[in-house]
Formats: structure tokens, sequence, C-alpha cells
């Protein structure tokens, strides 16, 4: 079941203004995997993601998303597109106006006619898969805590049962604790749904933890392999990254924790 | 996409059977719950075994699991001893999982009835208004104290700010405050006339016209573009600092929010008030006086005369005095209000327009009270 590419990127090259911010990057994310996807500040992590959720549109080169160009899709199918992916923005991005449960529920009143009873219902399912608590249903994002928001944004995301979920910095923010129950989560949900996920971070243990494949963004391009594989590949920023103190000190727990 | 989903069941000696299969997702969760319903109903009162049959199912995803369990609650909860056969591995893990979470509906907080809603409601705002009203009170205090300090320091004054916020609140003002007082001025003037016409008294048009706008209309037609202009802006931006936590980053500074946001504000209001009062004036009378000289044939030799015999400098003055004050009362709600601002963007937004409506209202209360003030001074 693994194996088949569900995202494939050929060729992309996206410019603002004189800056250049990839030029000929290619990608691939197989099915059921969990793609990292790292790089230095402004090496442009999140414009790619923006790139895959079809926000942005490319200069150059062509992506393709569960099969679909994205240049070349009608309205009706980007919208049945938008149907199988679901996107935790950073911080969450809940709607401020709106409590948890409505939250949640958002996305499944815009696409489908369902009675309040099974709207309740799902709220509070999708509550329990995260791990939030039932009584944070009828809290507004502003009474809850940086943590309890991801989890909530990651309940909305989770809302019409994705196949592809895309995480932008999932963990920034947390404390390790919660970063690291966070990473458990996320693992948790990716295998007893099937889902393929792609993940921005930063968040070195992330990496360790859940992530199969690492997508470097160095060079204006994409180094993909296996975190092994980048780590023993030569480029300096990869050397650096991997080999610094604190990719050191996550190698040293990854290897301590299995 | 896969195929429609479907609910089937029929008895089998006493063994109920239920077949489902088709795509069991969100996308049909709508149908399936209502065939999951009516075969509940359906059902016969004696309970027995029971078993589901999964093979045909195509797709599941956790809305239909959590669907089935609930299915399956409802069959076990009228006594039937269910089983599940032909799930594939992970169709099994995944019905295990929602087995084990037990979600439970997220229900909205209970409604009250009407009337208590209304009475806590009615309860909760009064509170709340004297709770503002009391917050308010405490924030004027410390703006004087602060003046007081600035007067007694006033190298620590922040002037470029100062004249910062007067560009904005003042010159930047000037267009939309004139071309306001003009039109009024045109109004005036005409509907004054039409109605003293009745009288053959056309040409007191123009002691309406003076008295009405120097004491009260032009200063408060400024005083209330003024609120929605720039205390609109004040709120928005110190609420925006303090959503971005600026303000907080101030105080660790060591710099009071109110000597550096609110005393520039509240000053250059309180100097761009009279002279914006005044440019209103003016412009409103010119206004008056074109509409006078155009339209009702008063020539403008006889406007200027009868202008001069029908207002004194009191008058003038009277209108003036009240500028400041309400420059006062504009700005320090604009202020309290960006300062009240918590948490969330949403809230920059509401107390916004509470800021513009608080300070309207407290102008005019405050004109009315200059009123009875002034009759009781007998100006």
């Amino acid at each position: 079941m693994s194996g088949q590419p569900v995202i494939r990127v050929e060729g992309l090259r996206t410019r603002f203004g004189p800056l250049v911010v990839h030029d000929g990057l290619d990608l691939e994310v197989r099915h059921g995997e969990v793609l990292g996807i790292v790089g230095g500040s402004g090496a442009g992590k999140s414009v790619l993601l923006r790139h895959l959720l079809g926000l942005l549109r490319p200069e150059r080169g062509r992506i393709e998303v569960l099969g679909h160009d994205l240049a070349r899709l009608s309205d009706g199918a980007r919208r049945a597109l938008q149907a199988c992916q679901g996107v935790l923005f950073q911080d969450g991005a809940l709607f401020s106006s709106l409590t948890v449960a409505q939250n949640i529920q958002m996305p499944l009143r815009e696409r489908l006619a369902l009675s309040e009873s099974l709207l309740d219902g799902l709220a509070g399912l999708k509550l329990a898969l995260v791990g939030l608590p039932l009584d944070a249903c009828g809290r507004y994002p502003a009474e809850l805590s940086g943590g309890m928001r991801k989890r909530a944004g990651l309940a909305r995301a989770l809302a019409l049962d994705p196949q592809l979920l895309f995480l932008d910095e999932p963990t920034a923010g947390l404390d390790p604790i919660a970063a690291a129950e966070f990473d458990h989560l996320i693992r948790r949900l990716q295998q007893s749904l099937g889902l393929t996920v792609v993940m921005v971070t930063h968040d070195l243990d992330s990496l360790e933890a859940i992530c199969d494949r690492v997508a470097a963004l160095v060079d204006k391009r994409a180094v993909v392999g296996t975190l092994e594989q980048l780590r023993n590949l030569h480029h300096p920023w990869l050397q650096a990254y991997f080999h610094g103190p604190r990719g050191r000190a996550a190698a040293r727990a990854a290897r301590e924790g299995s | 996409m896969s195929d429609a989903a479907w609910l089937g069941h029929g008895m089998d000696g006493g063994r109920l059977q239920v077949a489902i299969g088709g795509g069991w997702t969100v996308a049909e969760l709508a149908q399936l719950d209502d065939a999951g319903r009516a075969m509940l109903k359906a059902l016969p009162v004696e309970a027995g075994q029971a078993r589901i049959e999964l093979g045909a199912l195509e797709a599941l995803d956790t809305a239909g699991a959590w669907l089935l369990c609930r299915i399956q609650a409802g069959l076990a909860e009228r006594g039937w001893q269910v089983e599940l056969a032909g799930a594939n591995p992970v169709q099994a893990a995944l019905l295990a999982e929602i087995g084990r979470l037990k979600p439970r509906p997220a229900l909205p907080p209970p409604q009250l009835n009407p009337f208590v809603r209304l009475l806590a409601h009615l309860g909760a705002s009064t509170l709340s208004a004297c709770g503002e009203a009391r917050r308010l009170l405490s924030f004027y205090g410390e703006t004087l104290v602060t003046l007081c300090r600035l007067a007694l320091h006033p190298g620590r004054l922040r002037l470029t700010s100062l004249v910062h916020h007067l560009e904005q609140t003042c010159l930047n003002a000037l267009p939309i405050v004139g071309m306001i007082a003009f039109l009024i001025g045109v109004v005036l003037a005409y509907q004054g006339a039409d109605q003293l016409r009745r009288f053959g008294a056309e040409v007191f048009t123009v002691n309406l016209l003076g008295v009405s706008v120097l004491r009260e209309i032009g200063i408060l037609l400024t005083a209330i573009v003024v609120a929605g202009r720039s205390g609109s802006a004040f709120t928005a931006e110190i609420g925006m600092m303090k959503v971005r936590e600026e303000i907080d980053a101030l105080r660790t500074i060591g710099a009071d929010p109110i000597e550096v946001l609110v005393v520039p504000r509240l000053l250059a209001l309180m100097i761009a008030l009279p002279l914006l009062a005044f440019f209103a004036d003016i412009l409103a009378l010119f206004g008056g006086g074109l509409m006078s000289v155009l339209a009702l044939g008063i020539p403008a030799p006889q406007f200027l005369s009868q202008l001069q015999g029908a207002i004194t400098p009191t008058m003038f003055w009277i209108g003036l005095v009240k500028a400041p004050v309400f420059a006062f009362l504009i700005a320090l709600v604009g202020c309290y209000q960006g300062l009240s601002v918590s948490g969330s963007a949403e809230s920059v937004g509401r107390l916004t327009t509470q800021s513009v409506v608080l300070s309207i209202f407290l102008v005019i209360v405050a004109d009315a009270l200059f009123s009875i003030l002034f009759s009781y001074l007998g100006l």
C-alpha cells in the first residue's frame, strides 16, 4: 500500500521579485509516509507547503497532488481535492469567534448536510482522537493554551477524514514534554488512520521520532532521503544541521530511546 | 471515490444478521445514520444474538467507524449480543481505537430558559457597565497623575509622537471635517429659510445659522467625526500593540505605556479639536452664507451685517471652550479601550466599536451638562 507517490513536484521555481526561493525543486511524497521538510530560515519551507496546498502558483514547474495537476484544476475538482487534505497551520489558525466544537464542525458544515446531533458526535470523536478533554469543546481559542490550540487545530484538520495531512511547525512553541506528546499523537493518528503526512519542522527530535524520510531544502532544491542518508551527505549546511550540538543531542536521544 | 454505502439487515432464525458495505465515510454519514436508526427501530422486542458482517466494506474512515460503534452500542443497549465479522486488520484497528477512546458528543452548553437568560444578561451587563465606569475613572486618574508628572518634567514629553498624532488627527482630518461642516451649513440655511419664509422673516436665517453653528453644531459635529476617525484609530492601534505584547514589552523596558502612548495622543487631540472646530465653524458659516446669497437672494453685504448683529464673541468662545473637554473624553475612551484589549484580534474589533459608541455618548452627555452650566451662568 505504501510506495506510490501521492504528491509529485517537478522543476518547481518560485520567485518573489528578485529573490529566487526554489529553482528546479523536485520532490515526491509516498503514500502512507511521514515526510519532514527542513531548511534554514528563508529557505522556503513554508512557501513549499503553500505551493502544495495550492495557495501559491509556481512560476515554473508542475505540482501533482493525488494525481491532479494543481495548475489545471477546475474549481469543483479543487474543492474535492481540498476535502482530501487537512492542514494544521502554525499556532492552529483557529477561528477566534467560534468555540472549539464549532471550529471542528466548520469544515463539516461547509461541505455536508449533517444533523446537529451527528455534528456534536463527530466533534466529540475528533476531540477524543486528538486527546482533548470534552469540556474544551465550548471554549474559545483565546481561552486555550498553546498546546491545546494545536490539538484543536489538528482536530479541525482531521474533521473531513483527509488522506493527506499538512503540518506547519507542529511542535514550535511547545515545551519538550508537550512536543514529544504531540509527536506521539501524530504518529499514532498517522498509523491508525493511514494518513500521509507532510510536516515542516525545525524540531530535530520530531524528525528523529516520527519522520520516515526528510526533505532538506538547500541551494534552492530539495535533498530527500532517510535521516541516516542525509546525515552522511557532505553538504556543509546538512553537516552543520545534523552534526551541530542540537543535531547530535537529538540523535543520541533517539538512539537511547530505541 | 468509493461506491454508495449501504446497510442491510434480516433475521435468520433467532439471529439478527446485519451486513454493511460500500464506503462508510463522512460524506455518507447522514444517510447511514438514518439507516441505522431505522434498523434499530424495526428490531423485534426480544433480543438475541446479532452479527455484523463487514466483508463488503470498501472504505472506512473515523466518522464511519464511529457510527458503526454507535450502532453496535445501540444494539447492545437493547440487549443484543453483538459480534463483528469480516473486518480487515486496518479496519479492526480503527474500530478498536474508537472503541478504546469511547468518544462522547461535544454538546453545546445547555441554554437557560429565555426569561432567565434575559435577566442574567441584564445583570451581567449592568455589572460590567459599573465595572467599566470604575476602571475608566481609575484610568482617568492615572492619566491625570501622569500629566502632572510630565508638567513637572516637561523634558519627558514625547514631542515627535505628539507631532505625528497632530498630523494624523488634525491635518489629515481637515478635508472630511471641512466637507461635512460646509454641507451642514448649506442644509441648515436652506431648511431654516424654508420655515422662516412663512413668517416673512427670511433674513433671520442668518441668525439661526450663526448662533446654532457657533454654539453647538460646529463643535458637536467635529467631535463626532473625530471620535469616529481618531478615537477608533487610537483603540485599534493600541489594541493591536496589546495583542502583540508590545505593551508588556514597554513595561519591561521601564517605560510607562500611559506616558508613551496615551499622553501624546491625548495632548495632540486636545490641540487638534479646537483647531478643527474653528475650521468647521468657518466652513459651515461659509456654506450657509453661500446658500443665502445664491439661493435665498440675501446679498452678501446684508448677510455679513446681519451675522455681525446676530453673533457675539461669547458665542464663539462658548463653542470653542467645549472642544478640549470633548477631545479629552474621546482620547481617554479611545486609549482606555485600546489598553483593555485582551487575547484575540477579535476583541480589537469589538472594543473599537465600543470606543466610538462610548465616546460619542460621553461627548453628548458633556454637551448637555455644558448647556445646563451655561444657562445657569446666564450666557
